[in-house]
C-alpha cells in the first residue's frame, strides 16, 4: 500500500507544519508581541479562510457562479448566535455545538435552494443566488428572534483563537480529502465539461446540489465563530457586498486552489486592516489589488495550484542529497494544505 | 456474434419546433456486432445519438436496450445501464490528468460514500488502489499509460480521441456509440484506430455502433452500415450492398 503510506507521511507532515504554526503564534503572544487587536485581526483572518475555501468548492472547483455565500454565512452566524444566547453549556461545548448547528441550518438551506437552482447555469444561477442573500438579510432584519433591525445582542464570546484555528485547519483538510475522492473528482469533470461528465455517469445534478449543500454548510460554520467572534450581529453585515468580498478572495487566489484562497483571504485580510486609517482609501487600494491580478494573471494568483508541503520537504531534502533529480512516479498524492494564518 | 438483441429503436423519432430531425427509426444491433452510421452532413446521425444517450427525450417510439424500455432516462442513467459514447468534438475533462479522465468514469461504480472518502477508511484505500490499477491497465491497452500524469489537453489529438474511447471503455459499457472517431486523424493514425476498435470488440464484450465518414474506415470493419438521409434510414446492408445501392449514390452525390 505505498499510496496510503506516502499519504499518511503527509499528513503527519502537514499536522506538524500546522502544529509548529499554532505554537509560533501562541508564543509571540505570550511574548506580548502579538497584541488582542492582533489575535483578533487573526481570528477574522481564519474566518475569511473558510469562507474562501468553500466559496472555492462551489465557484472554482464545480465552476458554479454563486452569490450568495454572505447568506449561508448569515443563517450560521444567527443560529449559532441564538443557540449559545440560550445555552447553558460551558463556553467552549456551546461553540462547537453552535458551529455544528450552524452549519447544518446552513446546510439545510443550502440544499433547498440548491434544488430548484443547481438547474440554471451561469447567469441565472448568479441572479438567483444574489436574490437568495438579499431575502435572507430582509427576513433576519425583521424578524424578533434575530433582533430586528437593531441587531442581535449579548452573544457570549466563546469564540478565540485557538478554537478558530483549528477549525480552518480542519475545514481546510476536510476540502483536501473531499476534492481528491470519487466524489472530487466527479465535482472536478462537472466544472471541466458537465455534458461529458454526465456521458461518463456522473449524476451532475446530484452533485451540484451535493457541492452546494456542502459549500453553505462551511459558510454556516463561519458565521457561527463569527457571531462569537464579534458579539453583535446586525443582518447589515451580510449584504450583498460581503458575498462579493468573498468571491473577491476566491477568484484573486484563483478558482480552483485552495492554496489561492488561502493566501488571498490572508493578503486581503491583513491589507484592510493596514489601512483600516486611511478607510477612504481602502476600497480603491482593494480594486487595485485586483484589477492588477486581472490583467497579469486572469487564473488568480495560484491559479489551480496547490502548495504541498511535503513536496517543498522532498524537494529540499533532494537537492541536499543531490541522488534522485526526479520525483520518482508522477502520482498525485493527496495533500493538505499547511495552513498560513 | 450471437444473434442476441442488445439494442433496439423501434420507430424512434424526434421532432424540434416543427422540424423532423429523426423519423421511423428502426434498428437492431446484435451482440458484439459493429454497425455502421453513415449519411450525408445534418442527416441526424449525431441526434439519432443523442437520442440514444438520453441528451435528446424521444418525442415519438422506443428505445430498447436488452428488453427494457430507456425511455425517458437522463444521460447518467443510460451510461450506468451500459450505454457510453464518444463526442465528435472532442469533450475531455480539461484540467484534469489522463488517469483522472479515466478514474472519473470508474468511479461511478464505486461504492465508498462521502464520509469514507473525507475520513479515507479502509474502504476508500481499498477501491482507490484497484481503480487505479484497473484505470492505467485500460490506458496501457491505448498506449497512453506514459502520459497517465499530463493533463489531458496537453495529449496529441489523435491520443486525445484514443483517450476518449478508453473514458467510455471505463463505464463498462454493453453497447459503445463512437460519433467520427477519425476525425482529423490522417491515414496512419486511421489504421492504428481501425485496429484499436477491432480490438476493443475482440476483449470487451461489447458492440459498437460507428458514425464515420471516413469511408475506408467504415467499409473495411462494419459489418453492416445503416445509411440515413434527412432523418430517415435510405438503406441498411452489408458494406458491399450499401455501396452499391443507387439511393445511397444519390443521397451523396446529388441525383
Amino acid at each position: 500500500m505505498k499510496l496510503s503510506a506516502t499519504t499518511k507521511r503527509s499528513n503527519l507532515v502537514n499536522l506538524i507544519g500546522s502544529a509548529v504554526l499554532f505554537a509560533v503564534i501562541m508564543a509571540l503572544s505570550a511574548a506580548g508581541i502579538i497584541d488582542r487587536y492582533l489575535q483578533g485581526v487573526l481570528i477574522i483572518i481564519c474566518i475569511n479562510i473558510i469562507l474562501a475555501v468553500s466559496l472555492n468548492l462551489t465557484a472554482g472547483c464545480l465552476g458554479q457562479l454563486a452569490l450568495g455565500h454572505a447568506g449561508f454565512m448569515s443563517i450560521g452566524a444567527y443560529a449559532g448566535a441564538i443557540f449559545a444566547i440560550y445555552s447553558p453549556l460551558p463556553g467552549e461545548i456551546t461553540l462547537i455545538l453552535s458551529m455544528l448547528i450552524g452549519g447544518a441550518v446552513a446546510a439545510v438551506f443550502g440544499l433547498l435552494v440548491g434544488i430548484p437552482v443547481l438547474r440554471l447555469k451561469g447567469d441565472y444561477l448568479a441572479i438567483i443566488t444574489l436574490g437568495f442573500g438579499e431575502i435572507i438579510r430582509v427576513i433576519m432584519e425583521n424578524l424578533e428572534i434575530t433582533g430586528g433591525a437593531s441587531g442581535l445582542r449579548g452573544i457570549p464570546n466563546n469564540t478565540n483563537f485557538t478554537t478558530a484555528y483549528w477549525v480552518m485547519v480542519i475545514v481546510i483538510a476536510v476540502h483536501f480529502t473531499l476534492m481528491w475522492s470519487r466524489h472530487g473528482r466527479s465535482i472536478k469533470a462537472i466544472c471541466a465539461d458537465d455534458i461529458a461528465a454526465e456521458a461518463a455517469g456522473v449524476r451532475t445534478t446530484y452533485y451540484k446540489v451535493f457541492t452546494f449543500t456542502i459549500s453553505a454548510f462551511f459558510a454556516g460554520i463561519a458565521g457561527a465563530l463569527y457571531s462569537q467572534h464579534i458579539g453583535l450581529l446586525s443582518a447589515k453585515a451580510f449584504d450583498f457586498n460581503r458575498s462579493i468580498e468573498i468571491l473577491v478572495l476566491v477568484v484573486l487566489g484563483g478558482l480552483g486552489s485552495f492554496t489561492g484562497s488561502i493566501v488571498a483571504a490572508t493578503g486581503l485580510t491583513t491589507l484592510t486592516e493596514l489601512l483600516r486609517e486611511f478607510s477612504d482609501w481602502r476600497m480603491l487600494v482593494y480594486a487595485l489589488a485586483l484589477i492588477l491580478v486581472m490583467l497579469f494573471k486572469p487564473s488568480g494568483l495560484f491559479g489551480r495550484y496547490e502548495f504541498s508541503l511535503t513536496r517543498l520537504i522532498d524537494r529540499i531534502f533532494k537537492k541536499e542529497k543531490g541522488s534522485k533529480p526526479s520525483r520518482g512516479p508522477e502520482k498525485k498524492l493527496p495533500k493538505k494544505e499547511d495552513a498560513k494564518v | 456474434m450471437s444473434d442476441k438483441i442488445i439494442l433496439k429503436t423501434e420507430n424512434l423519432g424526434i421532432t424540434f419546433g416543427g422540424l423532423k430531425a429523426v423519423g421511423d427509426f428502426n434498428m437492431e444491433l446484435r451482440e458484439k456486432e459493429l454497425v455502421g452510421l453513415i449519411g450525408p452532413n445534418g442527416a441526424g446521425k449525431t441526434t439519432i445519438f443523442n437520442l440514444l444517450t438520453g441528451v435528446y427525450q424521444p418525442t415519438e417510439g422506443a428505445i430498447i436496450l436488452d428488453g427494457q424500455t430507456m425511455n425517458g432516462k437522463k444521460p447518467h442513467q443510460m451510461a450506468k445501464a451500459g450505454i457510453c459514447r464518444t463526442f465528435q468534438n472532442i469533450r475531455l475533462f480539461k484540467g484534469m490528468s489522463v488517469l483522472e479522465n479515466v478514474k472519473v468514469a470508474f468511479g461511478q461504480n464505486m461504492k465508498y460514500n462521502v464520509a469514507q472518502g473525507i475520513f479515507r477508511t479502509k474502504s476508500y484505500w481499498q477501491e482507490e488502489k484497484e481503480i487505479d490499477e484497473k484505470a492505467r491497465e485500460l490506458l496501457k491497452m491505448f498506449h497512453l499509460e506514459e502520459f497517465a500524469g499530463n493533463l489531458a489537453e496537453n495529449l496529441p489529438y489523435g491520443q486525445q480521441r484514443k483517450l476518449e474511447i478508453a473514458r467510455a471503455l471505463a463505464g463498462s459499457p454493453r453497447v459503445l456509440l463512437l460519433d467520427e472517431p477519425a476525425a482529423g486523424m490522417n491515414p496512419t493514425e486511421t489504421a492504428e484506430l481501425m485496429e484499436s476498435i477491432e480490438n476493443i470488440r475482440r476483449s470487451f464484450d461489447l458492440s459498437i455502433l460507428l458514425i464515420e465518414h471516413d469511408m475506408s474506415l467504415v467499409m473495411g470493419i462494419c459489418e453492416r452500415i445503416i445509411v440515413i438521409d434527412y432523418g430517415m434510414i435510405i438503406a441498411s446492408g452489408t458494406p458491399y450492398e450499401v455501396a452499391n445501392n443507387p439511393k445511397v449514390i444519390g443521397a451523396y452525390l446529388g441525383e
